[in-house]
């Protein structure tokens, strides 16, 4: 089987997202990677350095800046004369883009695939991860979104796939980019984060966020998340948010402090390798999935925990 | 202008769904449905914007057991005007739902479709940008800000990092995040009101539509549990259990 896998870019850096995908995609058969973008030599070249991949296909063209899904899912469908599969990150970009493709080519599309179980069948989860579900399809084609933390990272370095640039990229003029505001943060990026330590809305402020929260990460060399209640009460920026509709992660240790921890969040988390728990109600939820659970008062709890460790 | 709504039924979001002994599902007997939370909030947008003068008219759509009448009567009360429900005996898929609602974009001419960015129940995330692509129109996903003049839409979009703000010429899809708003309730005399309101019954074979499934559900299982865990007493117990996790040094 030829696989088209959508390359997830900055302008400058491959993301990690890629990594899995590529890893899911080599499972199914023979790997092209794609880019897609505005002045993405530099990323073209970094993704050709991916192990695994063969090929890599250069779409650069100024209506592709900024991977307007109107723009960019034409190409990819037209392109997927030449392949039997296309797969995307399952992040913003790739959700907005792939299920486009899928109509064009009329084609169901499946999302969000945790194991690749043959040809033709996938694991997914539904229901906020409360069930899995195996599902086969039967169209000629397949577009399928990939759960990053579900499959290995591909190596970013050691390939040496050949580029070719592809032509046809056209504006469908009923989109415009207008802007964007990108939170910048020094810490790990949540997705690929190792450790997260995670604040709900306990934490009662964002001063508290930045008093109790950050320190603790600090130390740790962690990632920041946040559960709905903090993020809807504008403790921190909804990137944070890890569950269901937020953002999916699975890092070696997960602490989530003053979260209950209702199904939609556990969704997001509840495959980290070890949860760590603080909160002061003794039945809360999230002791039920918790490695370890200490009840008490974050407040008194994790000055004590910074300073020890 | 006219707004299109789409809404789905699914399991009410606070109830712990059960995976059915014979793998072949979720079960659905005697519990609690609502309308999926995402679609609440397009309704509730639908009708800001009709609130603000800029929409005339709100039709609701929702495909699949004639129960759908429910959520559709709901939608009606927060404010809808008008309700279209297409029946079908078999589950239809995104695909499908997308190519039912391009027929019904077709019938009813809106300006504006908004959906929910995905049902609680697949977790698919897909309907809307199937519809976008099968119209030829701009998508707006992932929607937490959407202002509507000039023939255009501008949609602020929540997306990993940030936010984006793409402007779409009308006619346009949207579909909503949680942060777009706040959904009302409907109040009892609205709830009595809406029983009086248009709700029109289709079949999927009005609209000429094929919406036989393409994939196969082989089984549904649950997910893999987790180990029960310990409860430590102190500060000092956690950082040993760290220290042997090797979370730290």
């Amino acid at each position: 089987m030829k696989t088209l896998v959508l390359v997830e870019h900055d302008g400058h850096a491959i993301k990690d997202a890629t990594l899995p995908t590529v890893t899911a995609a080599a499972k199914l058969g023979d790997v092209t990677l794609l880019v897609v973008g505005e002045n993405v030599s530099g990323v073209a070249e970094a993704a050709a350095k991916i192990a695994g991949a063969t090929k890599v296909l250069v779409a650069d063209d100024a209506a592709l800046a900024h991977m307007l899904a109107e723009n960019v899912a034409p190409l990819v469908a037209s392109a997927m004369a030449d392949y039997d599969a296309f797969l995307v990150p399952g992040t913003t970009n790739g959700k907005n883009i792939a299920p486009r493709v899928a109509a064009l080519l009329d084609v169901a599309m499946i999302s969000d695939i945790l194991s690749v179980e043959g040809a033709d069948t996938f694991t997914r989860p539904i229901y906020a991860g409360n069930a899995i579900a195996t599902v086969q399809t039967k169209d000629a084609k397949l577009v399928l979104s990939v759960r990053g933390t579900a499959f290995e990272k591909a190596a970013a370095e050691g390939g040496s796939a050949t580029t070719e640039p592809v032509s046809g990229a056209a504006d469908a003029g009923v989109s415009r980019y207008a802007g964007s505001e990108i939170a910048t943060s020094a810490r790990p990026e949540l997705t690929s984060a190792k450790i997260i330590v995670s604040g709900g809305r306990a934490l009662q402020s964002g001063e508290n966020f930045t008093q109790l929260i950050e320190p603790l990460a600090d130390k740790l060399g962690a990632g920041v998340g946040a559960s709905r209640a903090a993020v809807d009460a504008g403790y921190v920026p909804n990137d944070y948010q890890v569950g269901q509709t937020g953002k999916i992660v699975a890092p070696e240790v997960y602490i989530a402090i003053g979260i209950s921890g209702a199904i939609q969040h556990l969704a997001g988390m509840k495959d980290s390798k070890v949860i760590i728990a603080i909160n002061k109600d003794e039945d809360a939820p999230i002791f039920q999935v918790a490695d370890v659970g200490l009840v008490g008062d974050l407040f008194t709890i994790l000055p004590e925990l910074t300073s020890k460790l | 202008m006219k707004v299109l709504v789409p809404v789905k039924r699914v399991l009410d979001y606070n109830v712990k769904p059960r995976v059915k002994a014979d793998g072949t599902g979720v079960d659905l007997a005697n519990v609690k449905m609502s309308m999926n939370p995402f679609d609440e909030i397009a309704v509730e947008e639908a009708i800001r914007l009709k609130e603000k003068g800029v929409v005339t008219e709100i039709v609701v759509v929702s495909i699949g057991e004639p129960k759908a009448q429910d959520t559709l009567r709901t939608a009606l009360a927060m404010g809808a005007d008008r309700a279209i429900l297409v029946t079908s005996d078999t589950k239809v898929e995104p695909l499908g739902v997308a190519k039912l609602l391009k027929a019904i974009a077709d019938e009813e001419q809106p300006s504006l479709v908004i959906l929910g960015k995905q049902a609680i129940d697949d977790d698919n995330n897909q309907t809307g940008q199937m519809l976008a692509a099968l119209t030829g129109w701009g998508q707006g996903t992932f929607a937490s800000k959407v202002e509507v003049a000039d023939g255009a839409v501008t949609v602020t979009r929540e997306v990993d990092g940030g936010a984006e703000t793409e402007t779409l010429t009308l006619p346009a899809i949207v579909t909503t995040d949680l942060r777009l708003n706040e959904p009302r309730y409907a109040s009892l005399p609205n709830i009595m009101k809406a029983k009086a309101k248009p709700l029109a019954t289709k079949t999927a074979a009005d609209y000429g539509v094929d919406v036989a499934p393409r994939l196969t559900t082989l089984k549904v299982e649950e997910p893999s549990k987790r180990s029960a865990g310990v409860k430590v007493a102190s500060v000092d117990e956690l950082v040993d259990k760290l220290k042997v996790l090797g979370v730290l040094g």
